[in-house]
């Protein structure tokens, strides 16, 4: 067994398995502990600067990931014109970057002002560190492995599906640059992490109350109407 | 037709002295835990006066409560989508400066300090960082500060008070002021819950009372902005949203809250009040002058047997509907008309009522003399025909209590002062003259429900103020577990320990 077989067959199982049995375990017998424990109140001028641009860079670029792996013949067929290929990868190094700098900010804004040090726990920092080392991962073969959008389809999408159809094909990741297998690497760290850290709260999106009714009224217990003096 | 029951608390500002009593007990039975330091869920404000938060009632800035938009009734806050698209920064949440550092002093100083030619200081420590800090606010800092030009000057309900009745509050003299407890409204139509994005927040229907459930709470922290009140706090320590809970543990065992049971001035009131849930949408979109009306309206009158069958078809208890015949805020509110919701125009429909203050004696000073501002003659009769005299304007009560329509304000101020003159007449003259009778009927009110109100306002035992319903727990209890074994058991506390996440 080599590091290629580790790292990129076993561990993702051993990662994925974690994340679903621990958020499964958290979400049902630990509900209190799911939070995405807000600091606005504390802290808000640099929140501004930092939670939005982190937040809308982070979302949106995720939403580009996943769309690379699911739909990534319409992403070959996109970047077949040069100048929507330029479109797309500027694009997306602005939306790195932005995101980059807002996580910038709020490292910064964590580790310095003292009411957010009162908030932060150990699992905080690890996150931390854990999600610069993605982004900057990332940031960086934006830059120096043109063009992601293009390659990605050919070497990414095909690995992801081997691991998620259960047949690992660890190999074709093996001849990649270190920095893109770091990157890698880091997401199952990252999903690994998850359910133990605040991230989960990235699973509770409030999707729900665009259709939910505007009131809620919860009954302790519903009288039933066979006997009305108990 | 949906009837519901709703505990609602009655204020009778008019007892208040401001003794923070109730905010006292409050915070030592809920709020004395780290992370909720600078919540007070009770809270009394000196009015004019900017509040606590400060200036929480400027819905430009905070954003609370609802508003017309075409015809139908929108939280101020965000529609659905904008609310998701500002999970991430909030802007119209108040921040810890709006309500204040919590603090504590370094009390152990006084002790270890070496010896030396001076005394030793307990400084001042934040109660967040721990380190020391200059204190520069309080909860209710501005207490007994009417007059003054940063806290009086700002109150938002001031704004529209015409300039020369603010100038003589200005004066010395002529300052003025009354005091404003405050909980959770326990609103029909609660803004908070609307707001919140995971829908942890729900209004029993059973009693009314508005509950976070923590453990579906993820802080995406809307409801603080959207309570017009500002009475959701958000506690820094564990991630959740935390708010007045009417003392239910303590209603349900049929004792009052903690805040009524120990006021000072016995000013607090409760009791059962029937609503059709059906109405309550009407009932809050309807133009500003009309907002009291249509809230007393949607209050049914637990003696029409119309209501009374509609009650027990809609699951309410039999011994509830009797305990709402009994209820003194019914009488407050409906028979006698003298309770007012705070800020109807936030149109959540508040279900805590308030009884106006009336004002101190009307006086001026001329010559460097104190004097009657009245016909020295009829005093008490020339007060009652001129209530623009008194020293609170009514302008601003309107403000406050009906949306700035008078007329309901200027009812309750003419009938209590009404019920004053008779009860003074009859206790020091021991005969009452026609004018005086007179007086009842222009109030609007008769010799029979002046007694009666005095009685209540003035001479009301512990059980005549809270009129509370049994709860009936061990029945619910019943359907799960078995109520024998649980005998002795408090059924209170926590399951697992209510700790911050990572």
């Amino acid at each position: 067994m080599n590091f290629n077989t580790l790292l990129f067959m076993i561990f993702p199982y051993v990662s994925i398995a974690i994340f679903i049995i621990v958020t499964i375990y958290r979400s049902i017998f630990r509900p209190f502990t799911v939070s995405s424990l807000s600091s606005q109140l504390l802290e808000r001028r640099w929140l501004y600067w930092g939670s939005i641009s982190f937040h809308w860079g982070v979302a949106l670029i995720l939403t580009g990931h996943l769309l690379a792996l699911l739909v990534p013949q319409s992403l070959v067929i996109w970047n077949a014109a040069p100048l929507r290929l330029y479109l797309l990868e500027l694009t997306a190094l602005a939306l790195g970057i932005w995101c980059l700098a807002g996580l910038v900010v709020l490292t910064w804004r964590r580790l310095s002002n003292k009411r957010i040090r009162v908030v932060t726990t150990p699992m905080d920092l690890v996150i931390m560190v854990l999600l610069l080392a993605s982004v900057i991962t990332g940031v960086t073969i934006a830059i120096v492995y043109r063009f992601g959008s293009y390659w990605f389809t050919s070497v990414f999408s095909p690995y992801l599906w081997s691991i998620l159809t259960l047949q690992p094909q660890p190999a074709i990741i093996a001849p990649l640059p270190w920095v893109i297998q770091l990157h890698m690497l880091n997401f199952f760290v990252l999903l690994a992490v998850l359910p133990f850290s605040r991230l989960i709260h990235i699973l509770t999106y409030p999707l729900g109350y665009l259709l939910r009714p505007w009131q809620i009224v919860v009954w302790y217990r519903r009288v039933t109407r066979l006997d009305p003096r108990v | 037709m949906n009837i519901r029951a709703q505990m609602s608390m009655l204020f009778h500002l008019d007892k208040c002295i401001g003794c923070h009593t109730c905010s006292v007990a409050c915070k030592n039975l809920w709020t004395d835990r780290k992370g909720a330091e600078y919540m007070w869920w009770n809270n009394v404000e000196t009015r004019p006066g900017t509040g606590y938060p400060t200036q929480w009632e400027n819905q430009e800035h905070y954003r609370g409560g609802w508003e017309k938009k075409n015809g139908a009734l929108d939280l101020r806050l965000h529609s659905r989508a904008k609310g998701l698209a500002k999970l991430y920064y909030n802007p119209a949440l108040p921040s810890l400066e709006d309500y204040y550092e919590p603090f504590t002093f370094r009390y152990q100083d006084l002790f270890n300090a070496p010896a030396g030619d001076d005394q030793p200081t307990a400084i001042p420590i934040s109660l967040i960082t721990g380190e020391p800090l200059e204190i520069k606010t309080g909860p209710n800092w501005d207490d007994d500060l009417s007059g003054s030009n940063i806290y009086a000057r700002n109150d938002p309900s001031m704004e529209d008070v015409p300039p020369e009745i603010r100038a003589q509050l200005d004066e010395l003299e002529r300052v003025v002021f009354n005091y404003l407890p405050r909980i959770c409204n326990h609103c029909l139509n609660p803004a908070c819950v609307a707001a919140c994005p995971s829908g942890a927040i729900y209004k029993r229907a059973e009693d009314g009372i508005v509950l976070v459930n923590e453990n579906k709470c993820r802080a995406w922290r809307m409801c603080i902005a959207a309570c017009p009140y500002k009475k959701v706090f958000y506690n820094w320590a564990t991630g959740k949203s935390e708010k007045c809970i009417l003392c239910f543990p303590r209603l349900e065992t049929g004792q009052a809250p903690a805040c009524a049971h120990s006021c000072v001035g016995r000013i607090r009131y409760m009791g059962v009040l029937l609503y059709d849930a059906d109405k309550i949408p009407e009932a809050a979109l309807v133009p500003d002058s009309e907002l009291v009306a249509a809230q007393r309206a949607a209050i049914l009158d637990p003696f029409d047997p119309q209501v009374v069958s509609d009650a027990r078809a809609s699951g309410v208890r039999e011994d509830w509907i009797e305990f709402a015949q009994k209820s003194p805020v019914y009488k407050f509110l409906k028979q006698w008309g003298l309770a007012l919701p705070l800020h109807p125009e936030f149109r959540t429909m508040a279900m805590m009522y308030y009884i106006p203050p009336l004002s101190p004696v009307v006086s001026l000073i001329e010559d460097g003399l104190v004097r009657l501002d009245l016909a020295p003659e009829q005093h008490d009769f020339e007060l009652f025909q001129r209530l623009d005299a008194a020293r609170l304007p009514v302008q601003y009560l309107a403000n406050l209590f009906a949306a700035g329509n008078e007329q309901p304000v200027r009812y309750s101020l003419r009938k209590m002062l009404a019920v004053r003159l008779y009860m003074r007449r009859k206790s020091l003259q021991q005969e009452i003259d026609q004018a005086t009778l007179a007086l009842l009927t222009d109030a609007g009110t008769n010799p029979a429900e002046a007694e009666e109100i005095y009685k209540l306002t003035t001479l009301p035992s512990l059980s005549e103020r809270f009129v509370l319903p049994p709860y009936h727990r061990e029945m619910t209890i019943e359907a799960y577990r078995d109520p024998l074994t649980q005998k002795g058991a408090t059924g209170l506390g926590y399951l697992q320990p209510p700790a911050r996440g990572e």
